[in-house]
């Protein structure tokens, strides 16, 4: 058994707004093997970002650690920190708004190179930016155009360089292709894949597009309202998916295909708002099987079959049936 | 659909362009359309490719400049609306065609409630009182689904998903011919996009509205479309029933764009994505625009302009090689 690349323990991130405090992260705990891809799913005002954001401490964490190769990030200081930072990379969901409009092609791939110092001299710089630019299948020509110029997939390429100039091992991918149409969205996703088998990166891949998230990763955690309620490896939670809000997230995706079935579980109401959450299932407003226990406490994530863990009373050891149930009907 | 078909819009080689100073942006180059009643039609493509250039000509609503309608004939329950006026238009607009758009953020007035925004839309097409306006708001709300106490709110109080249904109703609020939805669920989380799906569905089925539904996925459109046309550079490259387009596959840019999604019931290791990116529509190439990106493009394709070619009746391709009998995409010509 080897050490995760990454652990992160309890992780939290509280918010103090007006209206009280809002947990955008509460309690989040998983693990990344090396080399692996971990997608973490769900929707607006989920926390998804706020997880991957404060891994990489863009934001400092309430309390929690982050294990990021047996050390833990969050107690580094900041200078401890700057000399880690090129280890864990993050590329950004909007191509238009991440990059520097003031700055070239080969400004913007060269600031990490200078910034770390990874290279010595111009020249050098030079040819290492050509070298990744080349690697992204950028054509040298864009060399010395500025970002406004090229259209939003070369953009996102800029920001993949930009990413992995430094040679990180851990990248977080903060919805890297939704601004993307399908096409160039196909693009990027192959590129980030090969660029990931040759570079042997760890990656952390956030985003709301389910079937992206499939494609991508190997293992799956949904999240809601600032919790993680369920985990499993890609194959095992499309195949068989137990919580509830999986469940109906699964069901609510449309097929380009006439002839899928399709069952449709429609959720009431939307998202509640994560201030002052009381103690119960965070799902229960919106849940369409919900039983008395639910109102009672928070259910934690538990392993319910091997590498599946969910975080629902019905799904839980006390109701073994639920678990029947849902995989009733799924066959 | 045994009944005399009754075409409620039929556009005819409606060319449209933009006038910058970049050059003239060729955003529809001959756009034919049919929609009958209770008809869908799922008008597909990528950014710049057209689709709501063509959606805004339907109301007249280009923004000109820099735009013009340079020619064609838009019929909406056979009357052309290229031949009204200002003023006729305003009599069109709500109350025979009506819109709903992208971004419910920003088609929402931030300085007057819900109820007053869908009661105006009201009050303009029908000889009704304010009171009886803002009652018939109400009701609107409720069938989208928002309690009716919430006509008195403002649209900041509201959260995305609710936004959306408001601008639903006020587009559904005088009970049109024709509904014009352009990307109504792109700025939507999932779980949401299938309640507001399943709300325009069942709407349309209680009212027989005939819809033309703009969006880049496809899955939405199998989803509620009875008809597709696949755009491309500011042309339609398919054109077909469901089963045609999806099952029938004739034109290789619409089988990169089935190729270009992830499968989520297979999960391979590689997509298949269209190389290269669309042309400038200020520079389109030479004969076949898709030509640079196509895999089976020959010189003669970047040579010559294509023309529609039908296939059946209700199915068109804009490909040449279409022709050749010996001709196969690897997608379609399935069973």
């Amino acid at each position: 058994m080897s050490t995760p690349i990454l652990d992160v323990r309890n992780l939290c991130k509280y918010f103090k707004t007006k209206r009280g405090l809002l947990q955008a992260v509460d309690h989040v705990s998983f693990t990344v093997e090396h080399g692996h891809t971990l997608g973490i799913v769900g929707e607006s005002g989920c926390g998804k970002s706020t997880v991957g954001r404060t891994i990489l401490r863009l934001i400092e964490p309430t309390s929690g650690q982050v294990l990021f190769e047996g050390e833990d990030i969050a107690k580094l200081s900041r200078s401890q920190l700057r000399k880690r930072r090129k280890d864990f990379q993050i590329i950004f969901q909007d191509p238009f708004a991440s990059l520097d409009p003031r700055k070239t092609v080969s400004q913007i791939i060269s600031e990490p190179l200078l910034t770390n110092h990874i290279v010595k001299n111009r020249a050098e710089c030079e040819k290492r930016v050509l070298e990744l630019m080349d690697r992204m299948g950028l054509a040298q020509r864009w060399f010395n155009t500025y970002p406004h110029q090229l259209d939003g997939g070369r953009r996102q390429r800029i920001g993949i360089a930009r990413a992995l100039a430094v040679n990180p091992k851990l990248v977080v991918c903060d919805e890297p292709v939704s601004a993307l149409d399908v096409s160039i969205q196909a693009q990027i996703l192959n590129l980030l894949k090969d660029l990931q088998e040759q570079m042997g990166l760890t990656c952390i891949f956030i985003t709301h597009d389910l079937s992206v998230v499939h494609h991508f990763s190997d293992e799956i955690a949904v999240m809601y309202l600032g919790h993680i309620v369920e985990k499993a490896p890609s194959e095992e939670l499309f195949a068989n998916p137990l919580h509830p809000y999986t469940r109906a997230l699964l069901s609510a995706i449309p097929i380009p295909d006439l002839s899928a079935k399709k069952e449709r579980i429609i959720l009431r109401g939307e998202v509640t708002s994560p201030i002052d959450l009381p103690n119960e299932c965070r799902f229960k407003k919106r849940c369409y099987e919900c039983v008395e226990a639910c109102s009672a406490s928070e259910p934690e994530l538990s392993e319910v079959l091997p590498g599946h863990f969910v975080a629902c009373y019905r799904c839980g050891g006390m109701a073994d049936a639920g678990v029947r149930d849902s995989q009733a009907r799924m066959a | 659909m045994s009944d005399v078909k009754k075409n409620i819009l039929e556009i005819k080689d409606l060319v449209v362009h933009y006038d910058t100073e970049g050059g003239v942006v060729r955003a529809a180059n001959g756009i034919n359309i049919k929609i009958g009643q209770k008809e869908s039609l799922g008008l597909v493509g990528e950014t710049g490719a057209g689709k709501t250039t063509t959606a805004l000509s339907i109301l007249r609503i280009i923004p000109d400049p820099p735009g013009k309608i340079i020619s064609g004939s838009i019929m909406v329950d056979g009357v052309d609306l290229m031949s009204f006026t200002e003023e006729e238009m305003e009599g069109i607009r709500g109350k025979e065609v009506s819109m709903i758009f992208q971004d419910p953020m920003t088609a929402l007035n931030p300085v007057f409630t819900v109820g007053e925004q869908i009661a105006e839309s009201i009050q303009i097409h029908e000889q009704v009182s304010a009171h009886e306006a803002m009652e018939r708001a109400k009701e609107m709300l409720e069938i989208v689904g928002i309690h009716r106490e919430r006509a008195s709110d403002y649209p900041h109080q509201l959260s995305g998903g609710m936004k959306q249904r408001v601008v639903i109703a006020i587009a559904l609020a005088c009970h049109t011919k024709l509904l014009i939805a352009d990307e109504p669920t792109t700025a939507l989380d999932v779980t949401i996009q299938a309640q507001v799906l399943e709300l325009i569905k069942e709407y349309r089925e209680t009212y027989q509205t005939s819809m033309l539904m703009i969006t880049h996925d496809l899955g939405i459109v199998a989803e509620i479309c009875d008809c597709v046309a696949v755009m491309y550079a500011g042309n339609i490259v398919e054109y077909g029933t469901l089963d045609d387009v999806f099952n029938h596959t004739l034109h290789p840019y619409t089988e990169g764009l089935f190729s270009s999604l992830p499968n989520i019931n297979q999960r391979t290791a590689r997509l298949t994505p269209i190389p290269g990116a669309m042309p400038d529509p200020t520079e389109l190439p030479e004969g076949c625009a898709f030509a640079p990106r196509c895999a089976y493009a020959t010189e003669e394709c970047r040579k010559l302009e294509q023309s529609d070619q039908t296939v059946s009746e209700t199915h068109m391709v804009r490909c040449s090689r279409y022709r050749e009998p010996e001709f196969k995409i690897k997608r379609g010509n399935m069973p």
